[in-house]
């Protein structure tokens, strides 16, 4: 009878397993076919994650490292302490670029001009006195003796001695000028110059200088600002969550809440900066360009995608787990916070990190809330004004100093590294609690 | 059907054979539904979902050490009329009940009356074991802890011992307390279930096709305990099979498409059922 199915009529008959089997061979085929694109694609994706992360990190890697100059620097007591008396303030307001300059007019007697001096001079970065400073203030000894200190270089000398500033280039195509050049050479044959672990980029805020710039301003910005946005977002998002999900009454109120807050997830982030300008910094007067004000905008940009991973979360717990709670008793609230939370939350706490590291990648809102301010000063507390990791980067992308294309690569590296770890946090949560059965 | 027939309620007294043959086709109940030493007294129960109406007019009385038991095809609201009698149909969205259920002579739809000590006093176990994914112990205890039923530590150690002992799991689960609940076998997961409704003593315990998911040997176990813990409480339990109706009920009703067709002493419905569409359910006709 199948026989009969599948055979035309006047053709020899022909068993079902024959149709079957002249056909396997094009299943295979298709089927080879979209595993090799699959893969193709997967392989495509890695290479170039793999391409982005080998630039990132092949132009940033030298920024973990700075370039000093060890000088015999004489601490003139009639420069910085004429009246002897080693009073904090006046040591405090004294010029330690004057021994420093001084020390180099004695290195390279030769150097003579105005123009020229100037240059030798720049050698040394602008904030190398501020480091000097801090070494007599903690010594007054110091003052009256030659001590060997190494020095900070200008950005120009460290480019140099990273290589990205090439000697073989037109002199007036270079920053570093050819007499410079024979001052470094002189110096590297003394063994004056040295590169070291770069401890002012994870110490210090922002610079024009870039020798001088870190991210210990941004990262702490960012701190503050993820830890309030998660302080507030998470518990509000929850708790909406389990009320929207578990108590509130299907009705066209709470249809209505839930699609707006399925289309506030997919509004443009910059919308809730501009929300924030106006709210929370125009009618409640809260300071702008502060991680308070970062932290709320970023609350409501991160609370749709809490919200509804919480509430996915809290559907994909059994309705046999409520039911068995009621049935003895438990009160609805019991319900939820014995039974259905401690299994809704590796669900809830994966989607409240994403939500983290969506806001800790965030830029375009906190333009508008003024976090793009060039702030010097580390932020010590959620008042003070600040910016965040990405501005910064954002920032640093725009400078034209060749110092500053390294900084960009090693802040995006750091952020790059606390989103990982970030992710690895939730990883961790989640078997954590899904380890409790 | 030489028997007589004890028509009760809508029903009014039927002795010639005309008023026989039009009740054996009626949707009003067959049979004596109420109970000398009645626990759960329910008269005229409607339940709608939505606009549907899944329970008509349903009176059955619980009485005290009996096992009622409910049969009938599927979709019969036989399931529904069970979790009205601990509110549990207070959680689906759109369900309305009409009608007088009382526990001992106490209206349980009253508006002033908490659900949540009422689940307490009629316990309800589950058509398939729903244990807490907590350890054995906490199954037990969960109950008994949340209503302060105890007082110290080693009373609810003891509450926990009766209880499994009760349910006949305590030899099998006595050195593995600590461990997960979810980790026993069906037919002892179910056992932890019952364990667990027992534990907060409740008065009435509502059973929903229990061993559906359970293999012979542990049905066999089960059908067991609920004839042990008939002594004690008052027991509903709704099941598909009727040779589990008949092993464990002293009484037995049947409904159909929401209708109770018909309720009586569980040897009298399945030796001689007085409605047509009873006899042709236990004869196997149809459902």
């Amino acid at each position: 009878m199948s026989n009969e199915a599948v055979s035309g009529p006047g053709a020899p008959p022909r068993r079902a397993i024959d149709v079957v089997n002249a056909s396997l061979k094009r299943r295979y085929a298709k089927e080879r076919r979209f595993r090799f694109m699959g893969a193709t694609a997967v392989g495509l994706g890695l290479a170039f994650v793999v391409l982005l992360f080998a630039d990132i990190i092949g132009k940033g890697y030298t920024a973990f490292q700075q370039t000093y100059v060890r000088l015999p620097v004489t601490l003139t007591e009639d420069i910085l302490d004429p009246a002897g008396t080693r009073d904090p303030q006046t040591l405090a307001m004294a010029n330690y670029m004057a021994p420093i300059r001084k020390t180099l007019r004695e290195m390279y007697p030769e150097v003579t001009a105005r123009r020229d001096l100037r240059r030798l001079y720049s050698m040394i970065s602008v904030g190398a006195p501020q480091l000097v400073r801090e070494r007599v203030m903690a010594d007054p000894g110091l003052i009256g003796t030659t001590q060997e200190l190494w020095l900070l270089a200008d950005d120009d000398i460290d480019m140099l001695m990273k290589g990205h500033i090439d000697r073989d280039a037109p002199e007036g195509d270079r920053r570093v000028k050819d007499d410079m050049l024979l001052w470094v050479d002189r110096l590297l044959g003394q063994d004056r110059i040295e590169k070291r672990f770069n401890t002012i980029f994870f110490t210090h805020g922002t610079s024009r200088e870039p020798e001088l710039a870190g991210i210990a301003g941004a990262l702490m910005g960012s701190f503050y600002t993820l830890a309030l946005a998660l302080v507030l977002s998470f518990p509000i998002g929850v708790g909406a969550a389990i009320y929207l999900e578990e108590f509130a009454p299907k009705n066209r109120w709470t249809d209505l809440i839930e699609v707006n807050i399925n289309n506030l997830a997919a509004v443009p982030s910059i919308v809730f900066g501009l929300l924030g300008l106006a709210v929370f910094i125009g009618f409640f007067g809260v300071p702008r360009s502060t991680p308070l004000v970062a932290a709320l905008v970023l609350t409501l940009m991160t609370l749709p995608t809490i919200i509804i991973a919480s509430r996915a979360a809290l559907k994909s717990v059994p309705p046999s787990i409520r039911e068995a709670a009621l049935g003895v008793g438990a009160s609805p609230l019991q319900t939820q916070f014995h039974h259905v939370l401690p299994l809704a939350m590796p669900g809830m706490l994966t989607g409240t990190i994403i939500g983290m590291a969506q806001a800790l990648g965030e830029t375009a809102p906190l333009l508008m809330i003024g976090m793009i301010a060039f702030i010097v000063d580390v932020p010590g507390g959620f008042t003070d004004p600040s910016t965040v990791l990405p501005v910064q980067i954002f920032l640093w992308a725009d400078s034209p100093e060749r110092g500053f294309v390294e900084r960009t690569s090693a802040a995006i590296m750091v952020l790059l590294g606390f989103l990982f770890l970030m992710n690895l946090a939730a990883v961790l949560l989640r078997r954590r609690f899904e380890r409790r059965w | 059907m030489s028997t007589t027939i004890d028509v009760m309620g809508k029903t009014t007294g039927a002795t010639s054979s005309a008023e026989l043959a039009e009740q054996r086709h009626s949707r009003a109940t067959v049979g004596d539904f109420t109970s000398p030493d009645a626990r759960m007294v329910c008269r005229d129960v409607d339940v709608w979902y939505g606009s549907k109406q899944a329970i008509k007019g349903v009176s059955l009385d619980i009485g005290k050490h009996e096992v009622v038991s409910m049969i009938g095809p599927s979709g019969c609201g036989k399931s529904t009329f069970l979790r009205c009698l601990n509110r549990m149909n207070d959680t689906i969205e759109g369900c309305r009940v009409a009608g007088s259920i009382r526990l001992d002579g106490q209206e349980i739809y009253d508006k002033g009356l908490d659900p949540v000590p009422l689940r307490a006093r009629v316990g309800m176990v589950f058509q398939k074991p729903n244990p807490f994914p907590k350890s054995i112990y906490e199954n037990v205890a969960y109950g008994p802890r949340i209503h302060g039923l105890t007082n110290n530590k080693a009373e609810l150690d003891e509450l926990v011992e009766t209880s499994l002992t009760r349910a006949g799991l305590w030899n099998e689960v006595k050195d593995r307390l600590d461990q997960p609940g979810t980790g026993l076998s069906g037919g002892q997961q179910q056992r932890l279930c019952i364990a667990r409704t027992i534990a907060v003593s409740p008065e009435v315990i509502l059973m929903d096709e229990p061993c559906s998911a359970l293999d012979p040997i542990a049905t066999a176990i089960v059908e067991e305990l609920i004839d042990e813990l008939r002594a004690n409480y008052s027991i509903a339990i709704v099941t598909h099979s009727m040779q589990q109706a008949a092993r464990v009920s002293q009484r037995t009703a049947y409904f159909h498409l929401g209708d109770l067709i018909e309720v009586g002493e569980t040897n009298r419905i399945f030796t001689s059922p007085q409605h047509k569409l009873t006899e042709d359910y236990i004869t196997g006709r149809f459902g």
